[in-house]
């Protein structure tokens, strides 16, 4: 509704500017204010005149004596971008723009890191991307340099120092050879948002299994189940057995335990059993009791 | 206004004649459906017998068929019941028996040897079960000794289960902008081949699961022209194992009725996956699995429930591959038993006669369902 007002006032004023040129009542306008700053226009000629001011998201009135500036406190003009300022004395109409600036200090961040969760070991495999923001929100888009820290769980830390362009900073991280936690932090002017980065272990590595009997079975076991980097496979991570004796075959998809998985098959002797996780073979027993 | 007149008085005419024609000649089945007069015939043969106990079984009428069996003394009507309908909750709980065939073995004066083989429609497709009947002499009526089959007792036991449960925690409405979001399982396609049948184009293939969390998996296919213009496109939709666990391979089928290979330029495959809470047991293994050759081919096993929990539907799928291990069939059956703790049930998945002399291995997974998650 007040946009939709202000948009009528500005019309009308628009209407109006051919007969300002007619008339006294100048004003002097500066070229650029930074968001929530105080500023003043000062006007030419006497008597009072009425001083609008039409942006992005914002109107403001003010009566003025002519010929005196007109002071706008701190805070009063919040949105960066362009302004309309019309001063309206009797019959007379005067008009002007200026811009307001986005402030120059950074008071918030917005930092999307991606992905969430990625595998150990991936070059250039996690991104951030941040965006700066001055204490009203506004888009900081003069050249700022920006921080980036990767704080994996070996206790590596990646740090990059990228230069943020129209508000704007980008940069790629390596994933760590150890799972855990990653903290992605992004920092400007003293200011930093946190992100957490889960490193996940890669696929099984070097899967092996043992065979015991255990009465008309055969209990295996696959001993502790590592990526190639040596991070425990997360326990879930299905194990397949297969056992293959005389043409039938027995399976089994087992979930990983506390690091291991186990199973009981029919003993055959003569059986061959194998091993495998996802595309990963393992080792293979060959029964012979 | 008169036409209309017309119509609705022909309607009603012809709804009459209908009624009276139902009333005076009704047929068998919708007589013994209403409740009126059972027309079961005189089981007066063996085969007479076990015909009239089939359509007692059918129309459920439990009371009827246990008074007319032989041998009921030797059990309940509750057993004889939930020998039929299982003894704990599966598909044959609901299943209906939609028809049966009788086909005598065996025959002497008193007595006589029946085959009773029953189809029945469940919630997945129609499953089959045979029974060899003893069938024994009355005076003038013959009656059907069951072979009742007793409910599988597990021995009293302690079966230690500490299997894993993942749960899924989203970002909030209220959350900043920027703030993450849990990531989507990553998924990946590790085999894909498309069949030409006689009914149309069957996408075929396998799906890992290369996360380290669970995963509510599918994949969509869509045929493309050597235009490049979209011919179709289809979901897996049964022939998958939905939930796929960490590191755990899936095979799906896709089927594009009336479609024809030669017409199709390339696929585009979308596997798609969310992340799911989901538990990592029971375990079931499939033992002693045999791929018997044409003809008849077929996959025979066991399924074993490693886990204390009763399973009450099992999805087997089977994955058949050629010798080069490029996939060339996937076939599926649900099991209509209850899989009880440590008890062997076993299955039978058939083969296409066509294929089958292609296949040199096979992969058999299973997809769980027990009461306490269909909850």
């Amino acid at each position: 509704m007040k946009l939709r007002f202000a948009c009528l006032i500005v019309a009308t004023l628009f209407a109006a500017l051919p007969l300002a040129y007619a008339q006294d009542g100048r004003m002097t306008l500066p070229k650029i204010v930074e968001a929530g700053n105080a500023f003043s226009i000062q006007s030419t000629g006497s008597g009072k005149g009425v001083l609008y001011i039409a942006g992005p998201g914002q109107v403001l009135k003010r009566d003025v004596q002519l010929g005196q500036p007109a002071y706008f406190e701190t805070g009063s003009l919040y949105n960066a971008g362009r302004y309309l300022v019309v001063l309206v004395s009797g019959s007379s109409t005067d008009s002007g723009w200026f811009s307001v600036a986005p402030g120059s200090k950074p008071a918030n961040l917005s930092f999307l890191a991606r992905p969430s969760r990625l595998s150990i070991g991936l070059h250039n495999g996690i991104s951030g991307t941040l965006y700066i923001f001055d204490v009203f929100h506004n888009l900081i888009t003069k050249p700022t340099p920006v921080s980036f820290k990767l704080s994996i769980p070996s206790g590596a830390v990646q740090q990059r120092t990228v230069t943020a362009h129209l508000g704007e900073a980008t940069t790629e991280m390596d994933s760590g050879t150890k799972e855990g936690f990653a903290q992605f932090e992004a920092q400007v002017d003293g200011i930093s948002s946190t992100r957490v980065v889960e490193q996940v272990p890669g696929s099984p590595c070097g899967l092996k299994m043992s065979a015991q009997p255990a009465g008309n079975q055969i209990h295996l076991q696959t001993d502790p189940v590592r990526d190639c980097s040596g991070n425990a496979v997360p326990d879930g991570t299905i194990v397949t057995f297969t056992e293959n004796y005389n043409g039938t075959r027995s399976t089994a998809d087992v979930p990983l335990k506390h690091g291991i998985a186990q199973v009981e098959l029919p003993a055959h002797p003569g059986a061959t059993i194998t091993v495998a996780s996802g595309v990963v073979l393992g080792n293979e027993i060959r029964w012979q009791k | 206004m008169k036409t209309g007149r017309v119509i609705a008085a022909s309607i009603t005419a012809a709804t009459a004649i209908f009624i009276a024609i139902g009333t005076i000649y009704p047929s068998k089945t919708a007589l013994e459906f209403s409740g009126g007069k059972n027309l079961l015939r005189t089981s007066s043969t063996p085969q007479a017998a076990v015909e009239n106990l089939g359509d007692e079984i059918r129309l459920r009428a439990w009371k009827p068929a246990y008074s007319s069996l032989a041998n009921k003394a030797e059990f309940t009507q509750s057993d004889f019941v939930h020998d039929l309908t299982g003894y704990y909750l599966s598909l044959r709980t609901y299943a209906t028996l939609e028809t049966f065939q009788v086909r005598p073995l065996h025959a002497s004066g008193d007595q006589a040897e029946v085959r009773f083989r029953m189809h029945w429609s469940s919630v997945v497709g129609p499953f089959t079960t045979t029974r060899d009947l003893h069938v024994v002499r009355n005076g003038s009526r013959w009656n059907v000794e069951w072979p009742l089959v007793k409910k599988t007792v597990v021995p009293p036991q302690v079966i230690p289960e500490n299997y894993l449960r993942w749960d899924v925690i989203y970002r909030g409405a209220g959350d900043d902008w920027g703030v993450q979001d849990v990531e989507a399982p990553h998924v990946r396609i590790v085999d894909m081949h498309p069949v030409q049948r006689a009914e149309g184009v069957v996408v075929l293939g396998e799906l890992l699961n290369e996360d380290v969390v669970p995963a509510y998996v599918s994949v969509r296919a869509t045929l493309l022209s050597k235009s490049g213009s979209t011919i179709s496109a289809e979901g897996s939709f049964d022939k998958i194992s939905h939930i796929l666990l960490p590191k755990q391979v899936t095979p799906f089928f896709i089927n594009f009725p009336d479609a024809t290979l030669s017409d199709v330029g390339s696929i585009r495959m979308e596997p798609l996956s969310s992340l799911v809470s989901a538990s990592a047991g029971p375990v079931i293994a499939i033992e002693n699995e045999r791929l018997n050759p044409a003809p008849g081919a077929t996959v025979t096993g066991q399924l074993v429930n490693q886990g204390g929990q009763v399973v009450n539907i099992a999805h087997i799928l089977e994955t058949l591959y050629d010798k080069s291990g490029q996939v060339v069939w996937v076939a599926d059956q649900y099991t209509n038993h209850a899989l009880l703790p440590q008890t062997p049930i076993p299955f039978t998945i058939h083969i296409p006669e066509d294929l089958a002399r292609k296949i040199s291995s096979e992969r058999t997974i299973t997809e769980t369902y027990s009461v306490r998650s269909l909850d």
